[in-house]
């Protein structure tokens, strides 16, 4: 692993500006930012916190395979997706995703396409806790 | 060929472990796999329906053949944050997608 990964997990609190800090690029004139967020309710339900948990190795590796798609796809490859495992608090961010593009509307469309692309390859679930129960809920929410 | 099959999230607690370890004949494919974990693991059969199986940190088909150097893992159902009930749908899309 290389020191400053672009794609990576972690139980620390992540930090925006360091995930787009990975994509920095002089020929990129736009970065987008997704930040999902644990909210505090779910289907009805308050949440009292989430827990994830990733099948390490795997989880990078497939963040890593949705960069080389969007990289097919709008010719970006400054892309960096980092998400939280373990307990994370209402508020908290659980993933982050940067792309950086030379102009804003691929940025926009690729970052969109990414954040849909982890849940649907990236193999992390959420394990959603009340004060009165908890349930996994999925690879990703 | 004896094989440890990784467990996370919802299967790992099903089983009240993070790997079960699978006796298999040799050329024995993912789906062989399945129905012996169906066999073997009780607790884990009702929610194999909606199992990803992944070799080497891919998804695999049923067809594929296994290597007993294989690292082998089942994955639980992907969500896009509905529960239960939706899942098995949701799944079969995404199976479909990726397979």
């Amino acid at each position: 692993m290389t020191e400053n990964p672009r794609f990576w997990l972690t139980e620390d609190v992540l930090d925006a500006q360091i995930v787009a800090a990975r994509v920095d690029d002089p020929a990129c004139g736009a970065v987008v930012t997704f930040i999902g967020n644990v909210r505090q309710t779910n289907e009805g339900r308050d949440v009292h916190y989430l827990e994830y948990e990733a099948f390490p190795g795997m989880a990078e590796a497939k963040m890593a395979e949705i960069a080389r798609e969007i990289e097919e796809r709008w010719g970006l490859s400054q892309v960096a997706i980092v998400h939280r495992i373990g307990r994370c608090a209402i508020g908290e961010a659980s993933i982050i995703i940067a792309v950086a593009s030379p102009h804003r509307k691929e940025a926009f469309e690729a970052c969109h396409y990414a954040i849909d692309r982890v849940k649907q390859i990236v193999p992390i679930w959420k394990r959603e806790v009340w004060r009165d129960g908890a349930v996994w809920i999925g690879m990703h929410a | 060929m004896r094989l440890t099959v990784r467990l996370f999230a919802a299967f790992r607690e099903r089983a009240g472990a993070g790997s079960i370890e699978i006796e298999l004949p040799e050329g024995a494919t993912v789906a062989d796999l399945l129905a012996q974990i169906a066999a073997s693991s009780p607790a884990l059969a009702p929610m194999l329906k909606s199992a990803r199986p992944v070799l080497n940190q891919e998804f695999a088909l049923p067809g594929e053949v296994l290597k007993a150097s294989d690292e082998v893992a089942l994955l639980p159902p992907v969500s896009g944050g509905s529960v239960i009930s939706p899942l098995l749908d949701l799944l079969n899309r995404h199976n479909e997608d990726i397979l």
